[in-house]
């Protein structure tokens, strides 16, 4: 066959590919939508499911999901940030650096389901939290850790040199030079990291499910156990006894996730537009 | 870093200091926090640590009961029988898993070629985003969208409910696109385009610049992201959970139902007690090994391909 011909066909199947992707991300985002928005009323977001069949809304698990992906949020920062830190400004090369980030790739790559039975193990078993937001927020941590950490030192790094001598030539410490010209420098990058860290954790459901536990319940301290929208939207759709709740609780989570993504994604680009 | 300075007298002014010089408080403030971040560089190693200890610990006693090898070459995994083999759940995981890659890494790597050698930049501000934000829908959400779209189309293909190996294989296809996707355009980018330009001064076409110049360039880092795609496949649970139809039998066919590991940890786990949830913990710890040993291999790999180059 002609070389051209060859071609032709081969871009088509690699074009076919690309719109693929997008039809099949378009495709879950639409099929969702549809069916879901007609669920979406203020009973629907703020009251709580009552009766065998779960009629009524999702209030307490919207409630607990923010709650544990904040609190994880503010557990898992300054350790992340300061290891970046470490990473990009401390760290000579050797041994103990490969180990750390070897860490960190491992973390990054255990699956969610041994995170879970991790978390409740150590956390509700061992330490005795019981099925808490606590529970779930430090077990979540652990898997924002490496997403964090890595985004916080590609920012670090991304600072110019020439900024940090122009610090020290002024007779600035480490110290002060890092947390008074870099870490600003870096906080929009930074801040991209945690927003998709976070959205990861709220569309978390196997480390959530064996740390929080699946009670509906209204959590107000931090020992208090709840269901997050995954685990709620998981029972709906095994138990195929509520699908139009199923519908609603996909809905709102795609929109939380969405709302995670999509922020971040704007923040970055600001921020590239900024500083030109 | 500086060695501490004795300096008992307050600096005078003007008077000549090295910018190496600090005053012994400003070491020690320095030295701690140093100190302190590198604690906190270690909060991952210790992680890891805390991890494989905690699991372990609570899977260790299969070694016992039912016995190492009655757990890894069983074939059985009954929690009435008090059967515990992972043979049917460590067929399935492999079969969904190998079917995930068929399906998805021709798709990731050809939307990955396509991202970055024939995509104008405005195509690629559709496309890239897309990839990115595939990568966020949750796992949950997926295996909803499985269960309500994917299994009646499946259940009518097979002749069956739809729950079993092809549904999850398809979905799992899906979402280990990002993955392998991102990271076979981050290869395909670090080729250096001299490499590109001279193929093409001698005639040659798009796609033959790609699939006898890029790709075998790249290869190394795609077999990276396969690699890694591949870990993700295995280590999914909720999507699976919801299509798989969790049965832990051997594989019978593409609509029959099946079992992973990961999908039999989250079934059993809420009423497993004794020797059934030890034999749980077991279980990830495999998982953990697995996914341990993939990024192993990946980080081998890129050192390969940082020596190479």
């Amino acid at each position: 066959m002609d070389k051209r011909w060859t071609n032709r066909i081969a871009l088509g199947v690699l074009w076919l590919c690309g719109i693929t992707t997008v039809t099949i991300l378009g495709a879950v985002i639409l099929y969702v939508f549809v069916r879901g928005v007609g669920q979406i009323t203020p009973e629907f977001i703020f009251t709580k499911p009552h009766g065998v069949n779960a009629e009524g809304g999702i209030g307490p698990t919207i409630i607990a999901t923010m709650y544990v992906t904040g609190l994880s949020m503010l557990i898992v920062t300054p350790i992340a940030v300061l290891a970046a830190v470490y990473l990009a400004e401390y760290a000579v090369q050797g041994k103990l650096v490969d180990a750390i980030r070897f860490a960190a790739d491992t973390l990054a790559s255990v699956p969610s389901i041994v995170m879970g039975l991790f978390g409740f193990a150590l956390f509700v078993e061992v330490m005795g939290l019981g099925f808490s937001v606590l529970s779930g927020a430090l077990a979540l941590s652990f898997l924002m850790l490496p997403i964090v950490m890595r985004a916080t030192e590609e920012a670090i790094r991304a600072v110019p040199k020439y900024i940090r001598w122009g610090s020290y030539g002024l007779g600035a410490s480490k110290w002060q030079t890092v947390s008074r010209i870099v870490l600003p420098s870096a906080l929009p990058r930074i801040l991209t990291g945690i927003i998709l860290a976070m959205g990861r954790a709220v569309g978390e459901t196997a480390v959530v499910i064996f740390t929080m536990g699946q009670a509906v319940y209204l959590p107000i301290s931090p020992l208090d156990s709840g269901r997050s929208m995954t685990v709620h939207l998981y029972m709906l759709a095994m138990e195929g006894i509520n699908m139009d709740a199923a519908y609603g609780t996909a809905l709102l989570l795609m929109v939380m996730v969405l709302f995670f993504n999509l922020s971040a994604r704007w923040l970055a680009a600001r921020n590239r537009r900024l500083q030109g | 870093m500086a060695e501490p300075l004795e300096t008992k007298r307050a600096p005078e002014a003007g008077a000549a200091r090295t910018l190496k010089m600090m005053s012994r408080a400003t070491y020690i403030q320095e030295a701690l926090l140093k100190n302190l971040f590198l604690t906190c560089a270690i909060a991952a190693v210790a992680g890891v640590a805390l991890i494989f200890f905690f699991v372990g610990f609570r899977g260790w006693p299969v070694i016992e009961d039912p016995g190492l090898a009655a757990f890894l070459f069983g074939s059985e995994w009954s929690s009435t029988l008090g059967k515990f083999g992972i043979g049917p759940l460590v067929t399935g995981t492999l079969v969904v898993t190998i079917g995930a890659l068929v399906f998805g890494a021709p798709l990731a790597i050809g939307t990955a070629i396509f991202l970055s050698e024939i995509a104008t930049p405005t195509v690629r501000g559709i496309v890239r985003p897309a990839v990115e934000l595939l990568a966020g829908v949750p796992s949950v959400v997926f295996g909803f969208f499985g269960l309500v779209i994917v299994r009646p189309f499946v259940a009518e293909l097979t002749g069956s409910m739809g729950f079993g190996p092809l549904t999850a294989s398809l979905i799992l296809a899906v979402m280990i696109v990002p993955t392998i996707a991102t990271l076979t355009e981050d290869a395909l980018r670090s080729v250096p385009p001299g490499i590109r330009e001279a193929s093409y001064a001698m005639g040659a076409t798009t796609w033959q610049t790609i699939y006898k110049v890029l790709v075998p360039a790249a290869k190394i880092g795609i077999f990276d992201a396969i690699i890694l795609g591949m870990g993700r496949a295995i280590g999914e649970t909720m999507a699976v959970v919801m299509v798989a139809g969790n049965a832990p039998q051997f594989f019978e066919g593409l609509g029959a139902p099946i079992a992973t590991i990961t999908s039999q940890i989250v079934i059993d786990m809420s009423y497993a007690s004794g020797t059934h949830r030890t034999a749980l913990f077991g279980l990830a710890i495999i998982l953990f090994i697995i996914s341990m040993g993939l990024v192993a291999i990946v980080r081998a790999l890129s050192r390969l391909n940082a020596k190479r180059s």
